[in-house]
């Protein structure tokens, strides 16, 4: 198309640069500035240079138990999720009949995982007197206190979370799909076993798929707020008051602007340095077709 | 010669073994994935059945079954303790959810065009931060959004809610398309230009018809994802009558007798609704979407 103005393009994606602009960039830069203030929405912000910095780490008890409780809820779903994931997907992956069936009911829970009305649900079957607990009882076991008892309660928040695993099995399985079948071919006639196919030629062939699965599910993992915002509110005792709980009764609750961007900014910096952690390791275990390193 | 009759009773028995290790691998295989389809599934089954239970079944029984059905529970429900029923929250879901699907279709399109059909100033730098979009945790970027929407006057309206993604602000749909624009041959649209056609012309009448199948999973994945969003109308909305459905379940949770159980489920059915509805419709589309692009959720 070369008749036409370098600027063209330009054009094309002015909608794109004008939201980013607007929506995204100017509030990435003002929330690092309003996190260096004091802010409550009456009067202009106040610059307080590192105060709120030195209260988060210094004197903050609520935000040690809430990066705690954060920590332990990625670290618990994550690979949780993506094993179990990968672990469904491969068994789907043999020619199975029904394949549809099965896809399906196990990613309609992601599709409407996210929904309020889940998290009631998941209320009412992890209730004192509900599903679980009533099944249990059932086949003449104890009834589990899951969410008044703050050992359990982000165990249970993070079934929640685990049991919307369908969609990362989508893509594994869309992945382990295009998969060369006449790689394994080969192999079997070299004498291969099934595990040593598995280990040695779909693992690596779906790295990329792994790692992409990985930083998305992180980052997302990081900021639930549905879950226990409804189901335990954060309680009891803060066991699930993950950090954007915080920050939004910070923010919307006590409009503590300048401080909840801080806290914001903290989460931030976390996601960001395990990205680039994830990013920089990648280099040395995701194996991209085509490439020199086998 | 006499010895071949052994080996081929050998090779059969092997033969045999195989099928019957093949034959209990896959009935493993299934058991297991029954086992998980039904933990994955019953609990929606469950509440399903549950809200047409009356208030006392509910907790008695494991049984998604109810024995005496009624459907007080959504008569009931769908009143609501506001002065409006539950069609008002329908309503305002939807007034949120069109303008968004709309523009983020029409938004998206025209700037994955832009980055997969042409060459421009700053092109590398301006892709660069889509992927960087893409990672960026909103939870970062959500205060100075409210203050700036409180600024211009947009609090408890609908616009903060769908004006940006207008603006291909979710960059994840952008990237889905690119894409897959990236994968359609580029001879039909050349051969437009050769007639004459301009680029909007040819983006019109040719790129858009091949792009349709995922205009609609972009479609798709936004109503899915608006229907969810919570923390979103919590932030911007503070009036009753702009409520769309997933603050209205949050209301009814908290201003319903301790006892009505059977009401809030009946309302969490309907919400669900519209998009198990949506999904069972388009599911290869969703498949599709999620396939291609990898996504979030």
């Amino acid at each position: 198309m070369g008749g036409d103005s370098k600027y063209l393009g330009l054009w094309y994606v002015a909608p794109y640069v004008i939201g980013l602009l607007l929506f995204t960039a100017f509030p990435f830069v003002a929330s690092f500035y309003l996190s260096f203030t004091d802010y409550d929405l009456l009067s202009k912000p106040e610059w307080t240079g590192l105060d709120n910095y030195q209260k988060l780490f210094t004197r903050d008890r609520t935000f040690d138990k809430s990066l705690k409780v954060t920590l332990a809820y990625v670290f618990m779903t994550v690979p949780l999720k993506l094993a179990f994931a990968l672990f469904i997907a491969v068994i789907l992956n043999y020619r199975l009949r029904a394949i549809g069936l099965f896809r399906t009911a196990f990613y309609v829970p992601s599709i409407l995982g996210g929904s309020i009305a889940i998290a009631v649900l998941w209320r009412y079957i992890f209730a004192d007197t509900g599903l679980v607990n009533m099944m249990l009882e059932g086949v003449g076991l104890e009834g589990v206190n899951w969410f008044g008892d703050p050992e359990n309660a982000l165990f249970t928040i993070s079934l929640l979370r685990c049991w919307q695993f369908g969609s990362a099995m989508v893509i594994f399985l869309a992945a382990l799909q295009s998969v060369d079948k006449s790689l394994y071919e080969a192999a079997s006639i070299d004498g291969a076993n099934k595990w040593q196919l598995f280990r040695y030629i779909t693992l690596p062939l779906i790295t990329p798929v792994i790692f992409f699965n990985l930083i998305m599910q992180t980052v997302q993992a990081f900021q639930e707020f549905n879950g226990p915002y409804i189901i335990t509110e954060g309680g009891p005792l803060k066991s699930t008051y993950l950090l954007p709980l915080y920050i939004y009764d910070k923010a919307f609750k006590s409009f503590d602007m300048g401080y909840a961007s801080a806290i914001a900014w903290v989460l931030f910096v976390i996601i960001m340095v395990l990205t680039l952690i994830a990013f920089w390791s990648s280099k040395k275990w995701v194996y991209y077709a085509g490439d020199k390193r086998s | 010669m006499t010895a071949m009759p052994q080996i081929s009773a050998d090779t059969l028995a092997n033969m045999e073994k195989q099928r019957r290790r093949a034959r209990i691998s896959s009935t493993f295989r299934y058991s297991l994935l029954i086992i998980v389809g039904l933990i994955m599934v019953y609990p929606l089954v469950w509440m399903f059945g549950a809200s047409f239970k009356t208030n006392a079944e509910i907790f008695s029984s494991p049984s998604f079954w109810p024995k005496e059905p009624t459907v007080q529970g959504y008569i009931d429900g769908w009143k609501t303790s506001t002065p409006y029923t539950f069609a008002k929250f329908f309503m305002n879901s939807m007034m949120i959810i069109i303008p968004k699907m709309i523009g983020t279709a029409i938004s998206c399109t025209l700037v994955a065009y832009g980055f997969a059909r042409f060459d421009f100033p700053f092109k590398k730098i301006i892709f660069s931060t889509v992927i960087a979009t893409l990672l960026l945790p909103n939870v970062v970027t959500r205060i100075p959004q409210y203050l700036l929407f409180r600024d211009i006057g947009w609090l408890d309206s609908f616009l903060p809610l769908w004006v940006p993604s207008a603006l291909a602000g979710d960059a994840f749909f952008v990237f889905m398309l690119i894409q897959f624009l990236r994968a359609i041959p580029r001879d039909m649209e050349e051969a437009a230009r050769v007639d004459g056609a301009n680029t909007l012309q040819t983006l019109i009448y040719i790129v858009v018809p091949m792009l349709t199948p995922a205009l609609i999973s972009v479609c798709l994945f936004q109503f899915m994802w608006t229907m969810n969003d919570f923390l979103g109308p919590l932030i911007y909305l503070s009036s009753v009558e702009n409520y769309p459905i997933s603050l209205a379940l949050k209301l009814s949770i908290d201003t319903t007798e301790a006892f009505a159980w059977n009401q809030i489920l009946a309302m969490s059915c309907l919400a669900l609704a519209p998009s198990l509805i949506v999904f069972f419709m388009a599911q290869k589309y969703f498949i599709e979407g999620i396939s291609t692009g990898g996504v979030k959720g």
